[in-house]
């Protein structure tokens, strides 16, 4: 019953809150006249004068739209993904930054502001060494025997640690003066930059990888269950595993692309979704996407809201998730028994 | 008719080997018990006849086909893996763990039909268990945890069931009602092949047994051939007597309990308090 309502609950809140999230801010835009709006693009219903028009579809097109996209694409991607990596290796500290993408699409941010001014160019190199990471961890497990799943982990933690003492040597060599604040900036995430044109770019990619995600969801959990009594039921185990990876590091670094560095929210979002609709991956990573773009959406709003200048949302999704997170291991403990 | 045939099977694990020379043949609706001592190769044979090893030297055939030929998804659709109970780290519900069974049918990306919820559901009431279904698998009893995973192998298309120590940690009842399970289930035709640590259980339901010493068959056949006082006490190297109770039915008993029970050097004071 939990299972029916939760889902369609959040599908409501999301819509509210893309509705709220489009008329707040410093120049507020009521609901009746974004409907007065909708009305004359798309009708001509209804009459409006030509600067009050243009304000307004600055407003709502170029500057929250692609915020409020961007917003809820990076919270369902690292929500979904951390609900994914939780559940292959079986830990509940296991967030999508676990085998180093993270830190690989820091350093290739930093290193795309030294080389480079232009946006794209830091986009890209960003991504792209994200996945190097997780290529990198990918490698160092195959070198070694053993459990696969402790040595992917220890592959991670090889492959984050290189590319964060990377991410220094860059600091040290970037412009004190420009490029430097700007490195420290993207590391605490925001979608102040975003623009319509880099939101709608990414959208694709990152719905695919979460549609990949969720139709692999049943897969996942017949993974839990070990290696040997997955295979038994007929998984080719290492194919699943790296697909799942692959995909998760994927969407991963794109958020990272969009919104800089964001954490907790791939750790903590899948918590509370277990809390809401219990282990099952087949319900619990779309309760993770919904719930991960309604989390970060709201957290956005209060980012560019609750001060005049607006707070790097990777501080308040920490702010918001250490605590959560500190209760939830308390309490969840039968999620995990 | 022959089901499995393991021919040869030599299984090298880090260099040292843990199984040699390792011959055996499985009939359709046959119960066959694996016996052996601690370390004798028995999970890794399990292993092996359920294609999730490889054998270092000979083959293992399923009616005449290399396992190690075919697809793991074929593969389950015949033959199932009832491991011990074991801690899962996810509550599920006990039809979630049902369901799973149902992966060998799906295309790689897939989510279950309703089909697949009827089926799921279906072999929970041929377990009697359709009342455990939105239970959580982590909070039911050990008995109707194994009870799940046999629901799980029908639930997943398999004839041939591969168990390893299907009664481990279960209460005597629980015992007796899963051997009762077995045996009916092979009654409508399906194979058991399951290594256990009591003797008993051979004995009492298995059509076939295979006893396993250091990695090689020391006997394989009927119980009531094989399994006579000579090869226990060799396989387990203690004391055992096999006693007649009824009929044709037998009994292991440690040979101290047979000869009248333990001796005590000083009989117990059951006054001194």
């Amino acid at each position: 019953m939990r299972q029916r309502i939760v889902p369609s609950l959040l599908l409501g809140l999301l819509a509210a809150g893309v509705v709220i999230s489009l008329g707040v801010g410093r120049y507020p835009v009521s609901i009746p006249e974004m409907g007065a709006y909708l009305g004359h693009v798309l009708f001509r219903l209804t009459a409006m004068d030509e600067q009050k028009l243009q304000m307004v579809s600055i407003l709502l097109l170029q500057i929250r739209m692609p915020r409020i996209l961007a917003a809820m694409l990076v919270g369902a991607a690292l929500s979904v993904s951390g609900a994914a990596f939780q559940a292959m290796f079986v830990n509940p500290l296991v967030s999508p930054g676990l085998l180093g993408v993270l830190a690989g699409a820091s350093f290739g941010a930093a290193l795309g502001m030294v080389i480079s001014t232009s946006w794209l160019i830091v986009q890209a190199t960003s991504v792209s060494f994200g996945l190097l990471a997780v290529l990198l961890a990918l490698l160092l497990s195959r070198f070694y025997r053993g459990d696969r799943i402790l040595l992917l982990v220890l592959g991670g933690i090889i492959s984050g640690a290189l590319f964060t003492s990377l991410l220094s040597i860059v600091k040290i060599l970037a412009d004190p003066y420009s490029q430097l604040p700007a490195i420290v900036y993207w590391l605490m995430g925001g979608f102040s930059m975003v623009d319509g044109k880099s939101a709608l770019t990414l959208a694709p990619p990152i719905v695919g990888g979460i549609l990949v995600l969720l139709l692999l969801s049943e897969k996942l959990n017949v993974l839990t269950m070990g290696d040997e009594e997955a295979r038994s039921m007929g998984i080719h185990v290492t194919e699943l595993r790296i697909t799942l990876i692959l995909t998760a590091t994927f969407i991963s670094s794109l958020t990272v692309a969009l919104g800089g560095i964001i954490g907790w929210v791939g750790l903590v979002i899948p918590h509370i979704g277990r809390m809401l609709v219990g282990p099952d991956n087949h319900i619990l990573l779309p309760v993770s996407t919904l719930l991960g773009a309604l989390f970060l959406l709201v957290v956005d709003n209060a980012s560019r809201l609750l001060f005049t200048v607006e707070i790097p949302i990777g501080i308040l999704t920490a702010l918001l998730g250490i605590p959560v997170f500190a209760v939830i291991l308390r309490t969840s403990k039968k999620g995990w028994s | 008719m022959e089901l499995i045939r393991a021919e040869g099977v030599g299984f090298t694990y880090s260099g040292s080997p843990v199984l040699e020379n390792v011959s055996l043949s499985v009939d359709k609706g046959r119960i066959v018990s694996l016996l052996g001592p601690n370390g004798s190769g028995k999970s890794t044979l399990l292993k092996l006849l359920l294609g999730i090893y490889r054998p270092s030297k000979g083959s293992v055939l399923f009616e005449g086909k290399s396992v190690a030929e075919m697809t793991p998804r074929d593969l389950a659709k015949r033959i199932a893996y009832v491991p011990q109970t074991h801690r899962m780290a996810f509550a599920y519900n006990v039809l979630d763990v049902v369901l799973m069974g149902r992966s060998p049918h799906k295309p790689f990306f897939s989510r279950y039909s309703k089909e697949d919820a009827e089926i799921a559901l279906h072999s929970l009431e041929r377990l009697s268990i359709a009342h455990l279904k939105d239970r959580s698998y982590t909070e039911v009893s050990g008995g109707e945890r194994q009870l799940t995973l046999i629901a799980r192998a029908l639930c997943q298309g398999a004839d041939t069931l591969i168990m390893d120590e299907p009664t481990n940690g279960l209460d005597f009842g629980n015992q007796i009602r899963l051997l009762d399970r077995i045996a009916d289930l092979a009654q409508d035709g399906y194979t058991f092949i399951k290594s256990t640590h009591f003797p008993d259980h051979a004995l009492w339901i298995a059509d076939d047994v295979v006893m396993l010493q250091e990695g090689r068959v020391a006997a394989a056949g009927r119980p009531n051939d094989v399994m006579n006082e000579e090869a226990v006490c060799r396989l387990y190297n203690t004391e055992i007597s096999i006693l007649r109770v009824k009929g044709s039915v037998k009994t292991c008993l440690p040979r101290s309990i047979a000869d009248g029970g333990y001796k005590r050097r000083t009989p117990r004071n059951e006054h001194s308090v």
